[in-house]
């Protein structure tokens, strides 16, 4: 850790990593990531990899579109030596209601206006993709071939390890107690190893995040909410796709290792809670072998829980302190961050480089909330 | 080093090389090495893998055994089939409250 640093960075999760990586890309040359315990040690590594551009509002269908395209060569893009495990088996989303039918329709005409190959399947159609998919109840799907997962501790890895190469200070088991502003703009960080200069400060703590800003004089409404999710054993493939409902709120893919990782969304208290659930357990079982009754057979090997950065509209909040010049923050990704990373982290880098950008980073401003102009999005679990 | 081709995690086939690979690039922790080897993420959960991958950290680092941070020990203790998981559940809920994973049941008792 050197004395001072144009950009530091707090938090070390795939936002984090991904808007290191693109700030030196651009030629930011002292950069400094902290991060309280390990690379993924947040909410990264605890969620459930997918990635999809079968979104219904066109933001959030063109943010998950470009940052596929970056997963597609994220290695090669990175420069990284193992794989990233990107799988595009696809996402088949199950329809239960009419309703949900008719949104469907709806979020595919979206998705086909930015060139996004998706379909809506019937429920034979359906059965062809998932020949162990319960069609009771089933109103109908939609389908995209190019959508799938990656693994989040490898995709990470890329971002930082690549962000290294290009002379980043990655500092692990390094908690960000405190800042000091002067003139009403960010002056440095205090950390459990020291207190560093920063002339610019990025607050990628998640969950975390508010409590940082607030040390600021910021506040973001951002609320931490378990999740959790399990994994079986490995088996024989069995499903190349995620399937996955809103209504009946499960999402279920196959792993390239063979386990199968899965999860149920119902909403919970606001809490930072990182325990596991005997209740979850059953209760995901239950979901799960209804729409596949196939899961009956396997063995569940291990439960985790992990935190949604929830936000008032499901969406991120990203900009500067209206309290504090050059303390920005990205958090409320709200259960897809990991997916839309990458181009998120692009918009950030071009931002504070001085880069034209085709999005513009004022629709993530917290002052939607305050204007009205919520990013509303349909297809949100 | 000799023995750098015994096989530290038999779950999923991670070599005492491939650990000592890890350590030598910087990785600190169990909880670390596990993410990016499966190592202890097979059935048996680490019950044996995660103190011998100490012990190297232990020795690379220079720090005694039990101050190697030892990772989340997750439940189940022992692997359950999803079949009998779910009977449990729908033993105690009907109907579309059973299988949504949306709304928590109130009969299913408030979690903590």
């Amino acid at each position: 850790m050197k004395k001072g640093y144009d950009v530091v960075i707090v938090g070390g999760g795939i936002v984090g990593c991904a808007t290191a990586f693109e700030l030196a890309k651009r030629g930011v040359k002292d950069i400094l990531l902290l991060e309280k315990r390990f690379l993924t040690a947040g909410a990264t590594g605890r969620c459930g990899a997918g990635i999809r551009q079968q979104w219904g509002s066109e933001l959030n269908a063109r943010i998950a579109l470009e940052s596929t395209r970056i997963f597609e060569e994220l290695e090669e893009y990175t420069g990284y030596e193992k794989s990233v495990g990107l799988h595009q088996g696809g996402y088949l989303l199950v329809a239960y209601t009419d309703k949900e039918w008719e949104q469907f329709q709806k979020n595919l005409e979206v998705q086909h206006r930015l060139g996004i190959d998706s379909c809506a399947l019937t429920p034979a159609e359906m059965k062809e993709k998932v020949p162990f998919l319960n069609l009771d109840g089933v109103r109908g799907g939609a389908f995209c071939q190019k959508d799938g997962h990656a693994d989040p501790f490898h995709c990470t890895q890329a971002y930082a390890m690549g962000a290294k190469r290009m002379g980043v200070d990655i500092e692990t088991y390094c908690e960000v107690t405190g800042f000091r502003t002067k003139g009403g703009a960010i002056a440095g960080v205090e950390t459990a190893k020291g207190y560093v200069e920063a002339k610019t400060v990025i607050n990628c703590a998640n969950t975390r995040a508010p409590e940082l800003a607030r040390l600021v004089g910021e506040e973001i409404p951002v609320h931490a909410e378990r999740h959790q999710a399990l994994v079986t054993e490995p088996v024989a493939p069995l499903i190349d796709c995620m399937v996955m409902a809103f209504s009946r709120s499960y999402y279920v893919q196959q792993t390239p290792h063979g386990s199968f990782v899965m999860g149920i969304g119902p909403k919970e208290a606001p809490s930072h809670n990182f325990q596991s659930s005997w209740q979850f357990l059953e209760h995901n079982c239950a979901v799960m072998c209804e729409a596949l009754p196939i899961l009956r057979k396997l063995r569940v090997v291990r439960q985790w829980a992990g935190q949604y950065d929830m936000s008032p509209d499901a969406n991120p909040i990203i900009g500067e302190a209206e309290s504090c010049r050059s303390f920005y923050t990205m958090c409320g990704f709200s259960g897809h961050g990991f997916m839309v990373s990458p181009r998120v982290a692009i918009m950030m880098a071009n931002h504070l480089t001085g880069q034209e950008d085709s999005l513009d980073i004022r629709r993530f401003s917290k002052k939607r909330f305050e204007t009205g102009e919520l990013l509303l999005e349909p297809a949100v679990v | 080093m000799a023995d750098r081709d015994i096989i530290l995690c038999r779950c999923e086939d991670v070599t005492r090389e491939t650990i000592l690979d890890c350590i030598a690039a910087g990785y600190r922790t169990i909880d670390e090495i596990k993410r990016v080897t499966r190592a202890g993420m097979g059935p048996c959960q680490g019950r044996t893998c995660r103190l011998l991958i100490a012990q190297e950290l232990s020795r690379a680092y220079g720090v005694p055994m039990e101050e190697v941070l030892m990772p989340t020990f997750r439940p189940p203790v022992k692997p359950i089939s999803m079949g009998a998981l779910a009977d449990a559940w729908l033993e105690e809920h009907t109907g579309e409250a059973a299988v949504s994973g949306q709304a928590v049941p109130e009969e299913g008792g408030g979690a903590e």
